[in-house]
């Protein structure tokens, strides 16, 4: 079964990355996070993602096309990174979740990927 | 006139099997497709065809294998060739019936527990789900029990199987170093069901009690489980609660009061058994909420046989209790015991530094104030509490019961 590991970070976490004295340990701890789950084979794909302040949003409205600069939402949390993983079941996804760097500053969200799409007609 | 009685004997078979069997077919059903509904309609198929079939062919020599093996026909059928099924169905069955259903099913009812009671569940809807699946009781049962609209829970009972399946939760018995959390979870819902049959146990128009099941599933969980010490915890609890059902009224249907009560009509053998079980669960040295609960219940158990009750004891118990699992329960329990040893000062602070918001509309609440105040020689406080309890207390008996303590307070 496929689970999509959604990796929230907080704006601390963001910081870190390119602060000289802390980005060792922040991508140390993710090196070994995502190393762990290459050599279990579970990856099925995953990125990290540039922070919120890269992130543009836009809706359609009345036909019209808005565009804002940031995030959908302004929350605490924002998205850092995906992985779709390959294991048995959400207790196994949870276990993984439970060993992501962020799982300790901010939250990981576990969802299930749908199946894919019957072909049209069938 | 043969096929009538046959007919009865293969009705009351298919009715057997489906009470004593319900939870243990469906949990070997659920747990191979992870998907509790769709294991749920194809038993209640199989249910069915069972009725039809078997007073033709007889009753199967292994009337639960041939459950299994017809549902798990039918699911198959359901996914193959839906337009040939209903003509083939009684051949498909017989077959079924000879070949296929003579090895011992199995038991995944612990599994399908651990499922219900999953950390990713709402914990409202823990208890209805274990009830449901493992004991086959309808949701319109379980509603009037917890005092939900029928629709309302099916619909939560609904959801929560539609998140089992979508989200792909583990139909297992944890890990041992999850299982404390995970196993607490199950034993929590188990008592929640017995919490809800309680409470109405002695109101004649009450909805169906759920205690025996409750008594039921601890009993499965505790057997199943021999290793760990909670579950006979919690079993004994429950035994303790239930020895003393019958004097909880008097033969009027007044309240009786735990310290008043006639020790004579307490149920000796639940009692005996209780006392076992933890003695037995103390042998694990893993101390938990449920033992010291139980324990709790069996210093009060022990008054009539020493003559008095024992308040170090009871002291010693509630203090592990806040520690083990705080609880406002726990912490109202241990205020009147600190007050009943003459602690009173003391009592009163810890009850006012509960959080309001939890207590103000919590009865035990404010009869545990009224008795500290009344210990404290604080008498119109004391009357005060007990009107408020009494404002908030729908069962008649126990408002009759608090009348009349709020009377003797004035008087005395």
């Amino acid at each position: 079964m496929q689970f999509m590991l959604i990796l929230n970070e907080t704006a601390d976490d963001f910081a870190r990355r390119n602060d000289p004295a802390q980005a060792g340990d922040y991508w140390g701890g993710w090196t070994a996070f995502i190393g762990a789950m290459a050599q279990a084979g579970i990856i099925v794909k995953g990125d990290g993602l540039q922070g919120p302040h890269a992130a543009t949003t836009l809706r359609i409205r009345d036909g019209r096309r808005m565009v804002e600069d940031g995030p959908f939402a302004d929350t605490k949390e924002q998205l850092g990174g995906y992985f779709v993983i390959d294991v048995g079941d959400l207790d196994a996804a949870l276990d993984w979740a439970a060993k992501a760097p962020s799982a300790v500053t901010a939250s990981v969200e576990v969802r299930p990927v749908l199946p894919p799409m019957p072909a049209p007609g069938q | 006139m043969t096929g009538q009685p046959q007919l009865q004997d293969a009705r009351r078979a298919a009715e057997q099997a489906a009470r004593a069997s319900y939870g243990r077919v469906l949990s070997v059903l659920a747990a191979r497709e992870h998907d509790i509904s769709a294991a749920e309609d194809a038993l209640s198929e199989a249910l069915l065809a069972a009725l039809r079939v078997w007073p033709e062919t007889g009753v199967p020599s292994n009337p639960e294998g041939w459950l299994v093996t017809t549902a798990r026909n039918r699911r198959k059928n359901d996914a193959r060739a839906q337009i040939v099924r209903r003509a083939a169905e009684p051949d498909l069955i017989r077959q079924f019936d000879i070949s296929n259903d003579d090895g011992p099913v199995g038991d995944d009812r612990l599994g399908l527990m651990f499922v219900c009671a999953h950390p990713a569940i709402d914990p409202a809807a823990r208890a209805p789900l274990v009830l449901q699946t493992v004991l086959g009781i309808d949701a319109a049962t379980i509603a009037r029990a917890f005092l939900v609209e029928p629709a309302a829970m099916s619909q939560r009972l609904v959801r929560a199987k539609a998140r089992i399946r979508d989200a792909g939760l583990r139909f297992a018995v944890p890990a041992p170093d999850e299982m404390p959390g995970r196993l607490g979870a199950v034993l929590d819902a188990i008592y929640a069901a017995f919490g809800q049959g309680w409470d109405s146990l002695d109101t004649p128009d009450a909805p169906e009690a759920l205690t025996g099941e409750a008594i039921w599933l601890a009993r499965l969980v505790a057997e199943q489980m021999p290793e760990e010490p909670e579950p006979k915890g919690l079993l004994a609890l429950m035994l303790y609660c239930s020895a003393r059902h019958r004097a909880r009224r008097d033969p009027d249907g007044r309240f009786v009061p735990l310290d008043r009560q006639d020790a004579g009509l307490w149920d000796r053998t639940q009692i005996f058994e209780a006392e076992g079980l933890l003695t037995t669960a103390a042998r694990a040295g893993r101390f938990g909420r449920y033992q010291c609960e139980a324990a709790i219940q069996s210093v009060h158990i022990q008054r009539p046989i020493t003559g008095h009750l024992n308040l170090d004891a009871l002291r010693a118990l509630y203090d592990l209790l806040v520690s083990q699992s705080d609880s406002i329960g726990a912490r109202i329990g241990r205020a009147v015991v600190l007050a009943e040893l003459g602690q009173v000062d003391q009592a009163l602070h810890e009850l006012v530094a509960l959080p309001a918001e939890r207590v103000k509309r919590h009865p035990p609440w404010w009869v545990a104030h009224s008795r500290v105040a009344s210990l404290a020689g604080q008498t119109s406080v004391a009357a005060a509490s007990l009107s408020v309890a009494i404002s908030l207390t729908e069962d008649t008996a126990v408002r009759t019961f608090l009348l009349e303590r709020r009377q003797s307070l004035k008087s005395g």
